[in-house]
C-alpha cells in the first residue's frame, strides 16, 4: 500500500477561475497524494500528453465556464486514442444536474458539483484507483 | 457605569457555566473574533467628526451622497448576458421592461480572452458565460432599439476593456449620440484579473498602461463615463476574506492612482471617475463593516496621501454584487434568502449600484424567472423594508462602529505590507501590486484563505445550510437555462460577413496606428475606436497587442 495515488488537477479552457482546482489539489496532497496541477488555459492536448508524461492514476477536470460537455469528451476522446483509457477522468465545477448523467455516460468516473466535500473526492479516488490497479495487476 | 469586564466576569460567565456557548465558529469569514457584547467603552474615544461625519462630507464613512437613498435608490443593475447578442438584446429589453435602472453586460470567455468566435480556442465556450461580441457588428445587434443617452451600461470586461469601449463607442457615434450623454462603467481593471480572475493577456506593466491610457483619455472624450470599477468581487470570489477583498482592492485602487500620476496626470483629473465593486458576501455586519471602512480609508488617503483637492476624488462610489460563491447546488431555493440578506446588506452599506445573485446560479447561468426574483428582492428592500428612510442607520452601533474600526485597521496592515514590497521605488503601491502578482503574494494568500474556509467546513466548525447539515434527501429540481449550440455558427456567419463586406484598407490602416501607438507609448484609445469603426474585429485589435506586449503566464502554485 506505499504505492502514492498520483492526481492530475487541470484547468482547460479559458476559463480562469481556479479556486476550486487549488482547494481540491492541497486537500488530495494533505490527504496523501501526487498532485500535479497544471495551471490555467489548458487545451484538451496538453492535458493528455502532460498525464502521460507524468503517469498519473486519475485526472480531474475543474470547469465553471459552461463548456464542460466539449471539454470532457475532447479529453476522453485523446485518452482512448492515446491507449490511456486506464487513467480514471473525473471533474467538478458548475455543471448542470441533467448534464452529469451524460458525462457518465460518456465514460467520466465521477462529477463533484459545489458543496462537494475534499473529504467525498479524497474517498473516491482512495476506492477507485486501487480497483485499477488491482485489475492491472499492479 | 459598571464596566463590560465585569459584566463578562458576573452575568456572561455564569450564563455560559450553566449553558455553554455552542460549539461553532464565532468568528467573522475574515476571522475576526468579536466579543459576545460590545459597549460604549470598546469605541472610546469617539470623534465622531473624524470617523463618520455627516453623508455626503468628508470622510464619507455614512455614504457618498448627501440624501441617499431618500433622493435616489441604488442603481437595480442586473449583470446578463448569454449566446447571441440577440438573445441578449431580448433579455435587456425584459429586465429594463421590468423595473431595472442600467444595464450590465457579461461577456462570454473568448471575448474576455480576446478571440474572435471562430478562433480555435473559442470552440466550446462561444455564448456559454456571457455574450460573445467580436465586432461592431455584435455590438449593434445588442443595444439594437436601446437608446445610449438613456440607459447606462456596465461593462464586464477587462483585458479588452479599451476594445470593447472603442466599439460601445463607435456604435453611438454611428447612431448620433453624443459621447458627452453617455454613462456608463467599463471594469477595465487588470490588477484583480491578476490577482484573482486570471483574464490577463499581457504582461502586468503593459497592462496597465492601457488602463491609464483611459484615465487619460475618458474624462476629457467621455466625461460620464467611469473608465474603472476597482473590483473586490473576483478577489473575494476567488477565497480572499472580507479584509483581503478590502485591503488588495483598495490597494489596485492606489496602484491605479500612482500609474496615473506616473504618466503626468493631475490627481483631479481622473479621480472623480473611479468607481469600485464589492463582493457582498454572508457575514451580515462584516460586510456593512467593509463597505463604510472602504469609503473611510479612500477618502483619507486620497486627500491626505496623494493630495486630492477636489471632494469627488475622495469619494468611493460602488457597486455591489451579492456572492456568487455563497450560493449552493443543494436545495438552490434557500439561495433567495441567502441573497436577500446579503443584498440588505449592501444597502445598509450604502452601495450605490446592486446587483443580485439568482438563486439558480450554483447549476447554470440564470433563467429569466430566476433572474426576476433576484431583482423583485433589491425591489422588496427598497419599497417594503423600510431601511431606506434614513441614512446609515447602524452607525453609532457599538459593535458596527468597531467592527468598521477593526475591518479598517486589518486592511491599512495589509495595505503597508504592499507598499513595503515597492519600497525604493517612486510608486510604492503600485510597484508592490506589481510584484507581488509575480512573486505570487496575493496568489497565496487567497488560496490560504479559501483553504482554511474549506477546512471549517469540512470540520463541520462552519455550518452550510444543506451543505454540511440540514441535507435533504429528496433535491428539489429547478429549471436550467441551456445555452443554444448553434451560437458558435451565428457568431461565425456574422464575423465572416463582417470581413467581407468592410472596407480592408481602412481596417489595415487602423490597426496599424493602434500598432504605432502601442511601440511609441502614445495613447491608445483613438486607434481603438477607428479600428472599431473600420469593423476591426476583437481578436484582430488584441493580436496587434500580443505581437507588441507579449502574453503573460502567471507563476503556478498551489
Amino acid at each position: 500500500m506505499d504505492r502514492k495515488i498520483r492526481v492530475l488537477i487541470a484547468k482547460p479552457g479559458l476559463d480562469g477561475h481556479d479556486r476550486g482546482a487549488k482547494v481540491v489539489a492541497r486537500a488530495l496532497r494533505d490527504a496523501g497524494m501526487e498532485v500535479i496541477y497544471t495551471g490555467l488555459r489548458q487545451t484538451p492536448e496538453m492535458i493528455v500528453s502532460a498525464a502521460l508524461q507524468e503517469d498519473v492514476d486519475a485526472i480531474g477536470l475543474s470547469i465553471l465556464s459552461g463548456a464542460h460537455m466539449h471539454y470532457f469528451s475532447e479529453v476522453k476522446r485523446l485518452l482512448d486514442e492515446q491507449g490511456a483509457s486506464d487513467i480514471l477522468l473525473f471533474g467538478g465545477g458548475i455543471i448542470p444536474d441533467e448534464d452529469v448523467p451524460k458525462l457518465l455516460e460518456m465514460g467520466v468516473a465521477a462529477v463533484f458539483g459545489p458543496g462537494t466535500l475534499t473529504q467525498d473526492i479524497v474517498d473516491f479516488l482512495k476506492r477507485e484507483v486501487p480497483k485499477k490497479w488491482a485489475k492491472a495487476g499492479l | 457605569m459598571r464596566k463590560k469586564h465585569d459584566w463578562m466576569r458576573e452575568t456572561y460567565q455564569k450564563s455560559t457555566e450553566r449553558m455553554p456557548e455552542r460549539k461553532v465558529a464565532h468568528r467573522t469569514l475574515s476571522n475576526i473574533a468579536p466579543d459576545p457584547l460590545y459597549t460604549p467603552e470598546d469605541i472610546e474615544p469617539f470623534d465622531y467628526e473624524k470617523k463618520l461625519g455627516y453623508p455626503g462630507e468628508y470622510p464619507y464613512t455614512r455614504g457618498v451622497y448627501g440624501s441617499m437613498y431618500r433622493s435616489k435608490l441604488w442603481t437595480m443593475r442586473m449583470f446578463a448576458g448569454f449566446g447571441t447578442a440577440e438573445q441578449t438584446n431580448e433579455r435587456f429589453k425584459k429586465l429594463l421592461a421590468a423595473g431595472q435602472t442600467g444595464l450590465s453586460v457579461a461577456f462570454d470567455l473568448p471575448t474576455l480572452m480576446g478571440y474572435d468566435s471562430d478562433h480555435p480556442l473559442s470552440k466550446g465556450e462561444v455564448g456559454k458565460c456571457g455574450v460573445a461580441v467580436s465586432s461592431l457588428a455584435d455590438m449593434e445587434v445588442l443595444f439594437d432599439g436601446i437608446n445610449l443617452e438613456e440607459v447606462t451600461t456596465s461593462m464586464t470586461i477587462n483585458s479588452p476593456a479599451n476594445a470593447i469601449w472603442g466599439m460601445y463607442l463607435a456604435l453611438a457615434k454611428k447612431k448620433g449620440y453624443d459621447w458627452k450623454k453617455l454613462g456608463g462603467t467599463i471594469q477595465n481593471d487588470i490588477l484583480k484579473e491578476f490577482i484573482a480572475q486570471k483574464e490577463f493577456i499581457y504582461p502586468p506593466e503593459p497592462s496597465v498602461k492601457l488602463v491609464i491610457d483611459t484615465f487619460e483619455w475618458g474624462p476629457k472624450n467621455v466625461p460620464k463615463w467611469n473608465f474603472i470599477s476597482v473590483s473586490g468581487y473576483h478577489i473575494r470570489e476567488a477565497g480572499a476574506t472580507a479584509v483581503q477583498e478590502l485591503a488588495f482592492t483598495l490597494a489596485d485602487g492606489f496602484a491605479y492612482v500612482e500609474a496615473a500620476l506616473e504618466r503626468g496626470l493631475e490627481i483631479d483629473y481622473f479621480a472623480p471617475r473611479i468607481s469600485f465593486f464589492f463582493d457582498v458576501h454572508n457575514d451580515f455586519f462584516e460586510e456593512i463593516a467593509k463597505f463604510r471602512a472602504a469609503r473611510r480609508i479612500w477618502a483619507t488617503e486620497m486627500k491626505e496621501r496623494y493630495g486630492a483637492k477636489n471632494p469627488r476624488s475622495w469619494m468611493l462610489r460602488t457597486h455591489a454584487q451579492t456572492a456568487g460563491v455563497s450560493l449552493t447546488a443543494q436545495q438552490p431555493l434557500n439561495n433567495i434568502v441567502r441573497v436577500a440578506i446579503q443584498a440588505l446588506a449592501a444597502v445598509l452599506g450604502g452601495t450605490n449600484s446592486l446587483h443580485t445573485d439568482s438563486y439558480d446560479e450554483a447549476l447554470a447561468l440564470p433563467t429569466e424567472e430566476a433572474a426576476t426574483i433576484a431583482l423583485r428582492t433589491q425591489q422588496i428592500i427598497a419599497y417594503e423594508s423600510g431601511v431606506t428612510h434614513t441614512i446609515d442607520p447602524l452607525a453609532g452601533s457599538y459593535y458596527v462602529e468597531w467592527l468598521t474600526d477593526k475591518v479598517e485597521e486589518e486592511a491599512r496592515n495589509y495595505i503597508e505590507a504592499i507598499r513595503k514590497m515597492g519600497e525604493g521605488t517612486p510608486y510604492p503601491t503600485l510597484y508592490g501590486v506589481i510584484r507581488g502578482i509575480e512573486n505570487g503574494y496575493f496568489q497565496r494568500e487567497i488560496a490560504d484563505a479559501s483553504y482554511r474556509f474549506q477546512q471549517e467546513v469540512e470540520s463541520g466548525e462552519r455550518i452550510i445550510v444543506g451543505v454540511n447539515a440540514f441535507k435533504d434527501e429528496k433535491e428539489i429540481e429547478v429549471p436550467i437555462l441551456t445555452i443554444d449550440p448553434e451560437v458558435e455558427r451565428v457568431q461565425a456567419e456574422r464575423l465572416a460577413r463582417v470581413r467581407r463586406e468592410r472596407d480592408e484598407k481602412r481596417v489595415k490602416e487602423a490597426l496599424e496606428g493602434l500598432r504605432q501607438a502601442a511601440v511609441t507609448g502614445q495613447n491608445t484609445m483613438p486607434h481603438f475606436v477607428e479600428a472599431a469603426l473600420a469593423y476591426a474585429t476583437l481578436g484582430e485589435m488584441m493580436d496587434v497587442l500580443r505581437k507588441v506586449y507579449g502574453i503573460y503566464e502567471e507563476p503556478v502554485m498551489v
